[in-house]
């Protein structure tokens, strides 16, 4: 399987190049976009919960607190609806012509990922506004990014192999990400939930990972490694069982699409 | 010579309904609740393929024929790995490159230039190979002009051209073609068969599914026939075409029930109930071909005495083209009553003169009057075989045009 997806690697690349290059060709605003959403979220976000609803943010400067949180959070989201889409998307292609079939959802991945860089790069910029200083810990960013991206594909591939036999999940999936943003330290700290609780949050592999891209950006933060630990195992078996989940329903893939 | 394709026991089983794409997962795990040890329940199945085997060496041009349903597609969709069987085994020696479809994957809002890259990376070539053999691709699409708009703006046509292009570039030991030669002018037909040609001198493999029998006798070497699911005959090609074509003679597809036809407009005080196709001695015809005559019987019902009823048709094209529309009152042709009861009016045709295709047929009755109409728009359709019109063992086929004139040819020596 691995072999095979060597070979087929330019075909993710050219799935990921067309989705990215469609993006921005179909809207006005083409790469502004990606700025765009996050940047209007972040100010959203700061006004309800910072100002008016006056949830802590751990003494960061409110936008650098949303918004580090943000950009990963609107890749994952983006990169399970769009994967999870993928392959009722490109039913053309699929009952039209052989390939590993995981290159849909694995496109979808990697073409969220110019969008996640363009808003990385906005980030950088508030940084510099807020004259945060960096730190060694910059270093667990490309870690980071790898984590997310595999624990999305994981759930993005389950969801797109799911979606080719069951009529309903294009219901369920935009309620269970809905669900996940708050399940999700974005809007709150980690810190307020009460201690009794945070098992629950570590059982969310996500929040570990968004707890940790803030912690990558603020340096005097700190990161609770065992929940971090916890995370990446639980994306190891998400990975795994997503695959293979996939893999068993490939076979029969272009019958039911 | 070497094998280059080995399929042994080949059957696919579909259960019927399972391609619908309907089963919610709420029904199914509400199923599972209720009976948590209970088989799923059985669904009906039926075998588009069964048992089939054949081989394949190196340079033969196969020509696979059947009827719509007889399991060519889905041959061709298990060879070339998109289906899986349900049972047997198919062995492939080199690369295969399946074309079951011209341009997949070609997105409107990019440019020809970009289709080309991304169309030939679906179709299994390196991006290397795009761009060795991109001004070759271009060259034989003949839309150079306009390699850098998009596709969005091209026609039809320009596309396809496109398509085939990247399709004609790669270098595959199969290649698996469903139906593609149906389409484009003549002059981009007459290439694509050269293309075709070309592999199979340079000792490839082809497979090539088509309903285009003349294109099939003219390119394959050896045919194969299907029939329900199963391999009723594989031997020369001219040989397998002609028991396909007897085949047709002899069977009652005579006719097409329009009672039942929904849409339809008018008042309905009288309708049309059938129409049958006949020969001239008022046999019922097994199958309509190009330049046979044929006689159509329309058959109605009257609720009531109707005056001056006045019975037409139009004549279309499957992409909806116009072809021609009559009636007897063109004719000069008055009926001053019918009815109440049944009842038919016949049209005779000396040769029909249509290439082969799918037509549709779009009935009306009027009163005198265009303005009143008892029945309109009773569609049904009527499919024209391939026949050998000029009497020359040329088959006329869908490359030729929409019509063709019953003619004659002068030679003068000087």
């Amino acid at each position: 399987m691995i072999r095979e997806l060597w070979a087929y690697r330019e075909l993710v690349y050219f799935l990921a190049w067309r989705d990215v290059k469609v993006r921005y060709k179909q809207t006005v605003l083409g790469v502004l976009w990606a700025v765009i959403q996050p940047f209007f979220t972040m100010v959203i976000f700061t006004l309800l919960f910072g100002q008016l609803a006056k949830i802590p943010t751990d003494g960061i400067p409110g936008p650098i607190f949303y918004f580090s949180a943000l950009v990963p959070w609107i890749y994952f989201s983006s990169t399970v609806t769009n994967a999870g889409m993928s392959l009722v998307a490109n039913s053309g292609l699929l009952t039209k012509i052989y390939f590993p079939r995981i290159i849909l959802p694995a496109a979808a991945a990697l073409s969220g990922l110019v969008d996640f860089l363009i808003s990385s790069v906005l980030l950088v910029g508030f940084i510099f506004y807020y004259k945060t200083p960096l730190g060694w810990n910059l270093l667990l960013w490309p870690v980071l990014v790898v984590l997310l991206m595999l624990l999305a594909l994981s759930l993005g591939a389950f969801f797109a192999a799911l979606n080719v036999k069951y009529r309903d999940i294009k219901y369920a999936l935009p309620f269970f990400i809905q669900l996940l943003l708050f399940a999700t330290p974005i809007i709150y700290p980690a810190s307020m939930i009460p201690e009794r609780f945070q098992w629950l949050l570590a059982l969310n592999p996500l929040s570990a990972v968004v707890e940790a891209f803030r912690y990558v950006v603020v340096p005097n933060r700190t990161v609770d490694w065992n929940v971090l630990g916890i995370s990446v195992a639980i994306t190891g078996v998400l990975f795994v069982a997503g695959v293979a989940y996939f893999r068993s329903t490939e076979k029969a893939m272009a019958d039911l699409v | 010579m070497t094998r280059s394709l080995e399929i042994q026991g080949l059957s696919k089983r579909y259960r019927l309904g399972q391609a619908q794409h309907d089963q919610m997962l709420r029904e199914r795990l509400v199923e599972m609740i209720k009976r948590p040890w209970g088989n799923r329940k059985e669904t009906e199945s039926i075998w588009a393929l069964r048992d089939v085997s054949f081989d394949a060496d190196e340079g033969e041009v196969i020509g696979i024929v059947g009827r719509n349903g007889a399991g060519k597609s889905t041959l061709l969709k298990i060879l070339s790995r998109i289906t899986y069987p349900t049972s047997g085994k198919v062995k492939v020696n080199g690369r295969v490159a399946s074309l079951l479809e011209v341009g997949t994957g070609f997105h409107d809002e990019l440019t020809g230039r970009e289709n080309i890259y991304l169309n030939g990376s679906i179709l299994g070539m390196r991006k290397r190979e795009v761009e060795e053999r991109f001004d070759a691709i271009v060259d034989f699409s003949g839309v150079e002009q306009f390699i850098d708009t998009p596709i969005k703006h091209y026609s039809s046509g320009m596309r396809l051209r496109l398509g085939f292009a990247v399709a004609a570039h790669l270098e595959p030991d199969v290649l698996i073609v469903d139906e593609v030669l149906a389409v484009g002018d003549a002059g981009f037909q007459k290439k694509c068969v050269q293309a075709m040609e070309g592999l199979r001198n340079s000792g490839r493999t082809v497979l090539f599914v088509s309903h285009n029998l003349a294109a099939v006798e003219n390119l394959c070497s050896r045919g194969i026939w299907i029939d329900s699911g199963k391999i009723r005959m594989d031997g020369g090609a001219k040989d397998v075409i002609a028991s396909y074509m007897r085949s047709f003679v002899g069977e009652r597809v005579s006719g097409s029930d329009l009672s039942g036809t929904e849409n339809r407009l008018g008042s309905g005080e009288i309708r049309y109930t059938r129409l049958e196709y006949l020969s001239r001695d008022g046999t019922p015809c097994a199958m309509t071909r190009s330049g046979d005559p044929l006689v159509l019987r329309f058959h109605y019902h009257a609720e009531r005495l109707m005056r001056d009823p006045s019975f037409g048709f139009r004549l279309f094209t499957e992409m909806g083209t116009l072809i021609t529309e009559t009636g007897h009152l063109l004719h000069g042709i008055h009926i001053p009553k019918v009815g109440p009861g049944d009842g038919y009016i016949e049209l005779e045709i000396d040769s029909l003169n249509l290439v082969p295709g799918q037509y549709s047929f779009s009935l009306w009755i009027t009163g005198q009057s265009s303005r009143t109409v008892y029945d309109g728009d009773v569609r049904t359709s009527l499919e024209v075989e391939v026949a050998d019109v000029y009497k020359s063992g040329r088959m006329l086929d869908s490359r030729y045009g929409l019509v063709y004139f019953p003619q004659r040819w002068r030679v003068t020596r000087t």
